[in-house]
């Protein structure tokens, strides 16, 4: 593979497309599939056979507004059909070149207003199982280039000028991480991509990895040229089965087409990726314990330093970065981090996947630059809370994330912003509650599924995540005292100080951002045995107080 | 390397102590009879850092470190107790006694526990937070020791000596978070375990009556792991 | 004799064990009588809990309605409430039935191990509480002693303390077990 093959492949890609008037994308999302787009893709594939026009049916990947699936996306007019069936197939074709089909209009307003597609740029406009496809919007010029004109140096030096910094959650900056790894010296590297993507209501990286694998495996091999490293690992949980079948095939497609293997590009640059599979332990999310995990062994974090950086996969240096991180790269490379970092904020560039989800009228998988205001994304891209609810809350980073009120509405994402307002950023996940929520249920929601996965190595975590949730049903139930509050406060100050991993660290943090912005919530349930939210049946307040309910 | 460029100075709780640059907090420390509770280490094992009971403060660090895995540094300024430190540990311990049914007066091991006496050195009188009272069993099945779930702290210690020093890997962790067991093989009952040599050296390493030898009771439960140092110089040949 | 202080002993679910301590004390036992008025305890002979005490020793941990409402009634009536020994602090072997409940320890006791008369009583005696609990689950406690039992030397050194107006803190001095 040299430049001009690339763009031979890009041109006939390109000539491919000319053949045809008209593509008929069809979304094959898990979410889409779930209510059997395959079907609807084949509707309109023998549809499109007999109609005359120069149709061409597609696959795709995810095209964001999950609520309004099946989704179907008409090119070149940018038509989106939402809640499609294979009775519409006919209509859809018929309407080609003409008006479009008006009811199935997704009515999606503002939804596409002040996003930005970098990491979502493909998605809904290539087949995730066609590599061509890829190179045909641009695919893999960012590696070639790197291999061909670029030194590794100054492929981290674009990544550190871009500002990206981690998209799992953690934000630490990445071209600081590629140039530690970089300096380690190790006969062996590795680069590993994290897609153990567990927090409650969070599905970008499947998304990505089911609609644009390519990207991310390209970005991994940017990364792994940049690093020193010939060996990669894909960890992606085995819940996403689709995840997992595209990858394989856009694994083979790419060693195919000579994007993976060896002399990359006509140059010592050797390069190869495996998939490994996570069994669905979210504490494998942790990049120590996922090194084990890869290991074979039980997957439970170990105390850092050492970093993976120093001694990582097989003690060899080892750079771990998130499916999104990776997938920012390629265009990063492409050009330049410059561009990249005249997106954002001050010290949050670039664009940011959010999975939209909760009481909110459109739910989907959005992009947007970083600085936006949650009320823009939720109220905006979101529509805003359905059935005439009051908005109350929004969760943003998951288990180790927090709720944040109304009054932070007009805060602008970025990492820091997020933080000092009790919550962050996370891998992505955001949760829209309204007045029917109740925020003590809700922490003790996230408070269950912590403990539920910790690992059990360290005790604070292990067995103070039991006693917290047990607090919080006492609390739910309206049985709990003052003194319950303080020691649920105490054992939130403890475990988040002492834990061994972010998990344990971490996990505090919904009851404590809660606490400081719903604390009334929590005193209802305590000293009127109510749940302002009617969503605890507070059992105490009718019966006399349980004997066994401490004093 | 020169000897001397292999020497860190640093203050533990203000005392001026110089430290082999491979060295940890906690070895330093107790080289110079400073005490830090800990409850997983154990000399000669490798370290996990999974008690936080050896928790301290080094100044300058975001958050508090495990003084058995972190190296000291030149300049390093620690702190092994404070009013904030002792109180974590306190609700350490807590959590430890709550978890499972630790019931002193009935155990083996009663007067030869380091739990028992952290509780005792940490001064714990009592339990704060509820005790959980899990159902948790007893396997009797091999002939010469039982392990008592009941007692298990989870220290992972016989999971280690095992592997690092006898070599059977006959000891494992299943399940998670709470429901984490140490178990002997594929969970087959101690007894019928094909890898275990019935060496006795996770019994040895235990720090509670979670794993004993069968007819023994008082003073003659008390553990010997001082094994364990001599055992690894021997065999790596190192110089003590 | 006004200046005595006024102590107290209860004994709810445990073996009189820390009873026995208590007595272990010997001599001392005459040493500290000249401080204290003994009002109500298992080894004098009343019926019911003083209106004022200064001082209770709580032996057991809280098994039955009937523990549970002697030991609010004596919180209610006592200066300084102290934990004494393992039952009253941790459950102790009383709460070695938590990990099954209460009714398969009756069936073992009145059903399973009976000859004759197999039946769980239900008349006369008070009703097992379904957890058995420390005593500061059910009421705040001022001093705890641990031990199983405390040794008479601990138990002479805890009253000492309080006889003279003073709450010890036994952290550090006794253990558990």
């Amino acid at each position: 593979m040299n430049v001009e093959e690339l763009q031979q492949i890009a041109a006939d890609a390109e000539e491919k497309r000319g053949k045809f008037d008209y593509e008929v994308n069809v979304c094959m999302g898990t979410s889409c599939l779930a209510q059997h787009s395959e079907r609807i893709r084949e509707a309109l594939a023998k549809e499109a056979e007999g109609c005359g026009k120069r149709c061409h049916v597609r696959r795709t990947g995810c095209m964001g507004p999950c609520a309004a699936g099946p989704m179907v996306l008409v090119e070149p007019a940018g038509t989106l059909y939402a809640h499609v069936g294979e009775h519409d197939a006919k209509d859809i074709l018929e309407s080609l070149g003409r008006e479009p089909v008006a009811r199935l209009d997704p009515r999606l307003g503002s939804y596409f207003e002040g996003q930005h597609f970098i990491v979502l740029e493909n998605v809904g406009h290539i087949d995730p199982e066609n590599v061509d496809e890829y190179v045909g919007r641009g695919g893999y010029e960012a590696l070639v280039k790197a291999l061909t004109e670029m030194n590794p140096a100054s492929v981290i030096e674009q990544i550190s000028k871009s500002g990206l910094r981690g998209r799992g959650g953690g934000g630490y900056p990445t071209g600081l991480k590629w140039d530690t790894v970089a300096k380690v010296k190790g006969a062996q590297k590795y680069v590993i991509c994290n897609g153990d993507e567990g927090d409650p209501g969070a599905f970008m990286d499947r998304s990505v990895l089911e609609s644009d694998p390519q990207r991310v495996i390209e970005g991994m091999a940017i990364a792994a040229y940049a690093i020193g490293a010939t060996k990669g690992y894909i960890y992606v949980r085995a819940e996403y089965p689709l995840a997992v079948q595209r990858l394989t095939v856009a694994l083979r497609e790419a060693r195919r087409r000579g994007f993976l293997g060896n002399a990359i590009c006509e140059t010592t640059f050797s390069f190869d990726i495996d998939i490994r599979l996570g069994a669905g332990a979210f504490v494998c999310g942790e990049e120590t314990a996922l090194i084990a995990s890869i290991e074979g062994k039980r997957g439970t974090p170990r105390p850092r330093p050492p970093y993976p950086a120093v001694s990582g996969l097989w003690g060899e240096p080892t750079l771990i970065n998130n499916v999104e991180t990776f997938a920012n790269v390629p265009p990063i490379i492409r050009k330049g981090g410059e561009w990249f970092s005249s997106m954002g904020t001050a010290r949050s560039k670039g664009t940011k996947v959010f999975a939209l989800t909760g009481k909110i009228q459109r739910t989907g998988l959005v992009e947007v630059p970083m600085g936006m205001t949650l009320r823009q994304i939720i109220f905006g891209i979101g529509g805003g809370v359905p059935d005439g609810h009051k908005f109350k809350a929004v969760q943003t980073g998951g288990p180790s994330g927090g709720c944040l009120p109304e009054e932070h509405l007009d805060l602008s994402i970025s990492y820091d912003a997020l933080i000092s307002a009790g919550s962050m950023m996370g891998s992505g996940g955001m949760i829209v509650m309204d007045d029917t929520s109740c925020m003590v249920s809700v922490a003790r929601f996230f408070m269950e599924f912590c403990m539920q996965e910790s690992c059990g190595k360290c005790v604070p975590c292990r067995a103070g995540t039991v006693q917290m949730y047990e607090l919080l049903t006492k609390i739910c139930k309206g049985e709990a005292t003052h003194r319950d509050l303080d020691q649920l406060t105490e054992l939130c100050e403890v475990v988040g100080a002492t834990s061994l991993c972010g998990l344990g660290q971490t996990a505090p943090n919904p009851v404590l951002s809660t606490l400081r912005y719903f604390r009334h919530e929590y005193l209802a349930h305590i000293e009127e045995k109510r749940c302002p939210a009617g969503v605890c049946a507070c059992s105490a307040a009718e019966k006399p107080v349980a004997e066994e309910a401490r004093v | 390397m020169s000897a001397e460029a292999n020497i860190r100075t640093l203050t533990i709780d203000g005392a001026d102590i110089s430290a082999r640059a491979d060295q940890t907090i906690l070895e330093a420390a107790r080289e110079h009879n400073i005490a830090i509770p800990t409850l997983c280490h154990l000399e000669g094992l490798s370290e996990v850092g999974a008690c936080r009971l050896c928790l301290v403060e080094v100044k300058g660090a975001r958050r508090l470190l495990p003084a058995c895995v972190t190296r000291v540094e030149e300049g390093m300024e620690v702190t092994t107790h404070s009013a904030k430190i002792d109180r974590y540990r306190q609700m350490i311990l807590e959590l430890f006694f709550a978890e499972r049914n630790h019931v002193c007066s009935v155990c083996v091991a009663n007067g030869n526990c380091e739990l028992q006496n952290l509780a005792l050195e940490l001064g714990m009188t009592h339990v704060e937070i509820p005790y959980q009272y899990p159902q948790l069993p007893v396997d009797a099945s091999h002939p010469r020791f039982t392990v008592d779930h009941n007692r298990c702290v989870l220290c992972t210690r016989c999971v280690r000596v095992c592997s690092e020093i006898e070599g059977a890997n006959t000891w494992g962790v299943m399940g998670r978070g709470a429901q984490s067991l140490v178990i002997t093989d594929l969970k087959e009952p101690w007894g019928e375990s094909e890898t275990c040599t019935s060496c006795g050296k996770c019994v040895q390493v235990c720090p509670t009556g979670a794993l004993f030898e069968k007819g023994r009771a008082g003073t003659r439960t008390a553990k010997h792991p001082e094994f364990l140092p001599y055992l690894r110089i021997m065999r790596e040949g190192d110089q003590p | 004799m006004t200046d005595r202080k006024t102590l107290a002993t209860v004994w709810l679910d445990g073996c009189s064990g820390c009873h026995m301590s208590l007595l272990d004390m010997d001599e001392r036992l005459i040493e500290l009588s000249s401080q204290f008025v003994l009002l109500y305890s298992p080894l004098v002979d009343r019926k019911t809990f003083p209106e004022r005490v200064d001082v209770t020793l709580v032996e057991g941990a809280v098994a039955s309605e009937e523990d549970l409402k002697k030991i609010r009634r004596i919180r209610e009536h006592t200066g300084v409430l102290v934990s004494l020994g393992d039952c009253a602090l941790t459950g102790n072997v009383s709460a070695m039935r938590n990990t099954c409940g209460p009714q398969p320890v009756l069936l073992r006791v009145y059903q399973e191990n009976v000859d004759l008369k197999q039946h769980v009583p239900t008349v006369g005696v008070p009703a097992l509480l379904d957890r058995v609990r420390p005593v500061h689950e059910v009421v705040p406690v001022d001093v705890f002693v641990p031990g199983c039992p405390p040794s008479a030397d601990t138990i002479y050194q805890v009253l000492s303390e309080l006889l003279a107006g003073r709450v010890p803190t036994l952290g550090g001095v006794a253990h558990f077990g």
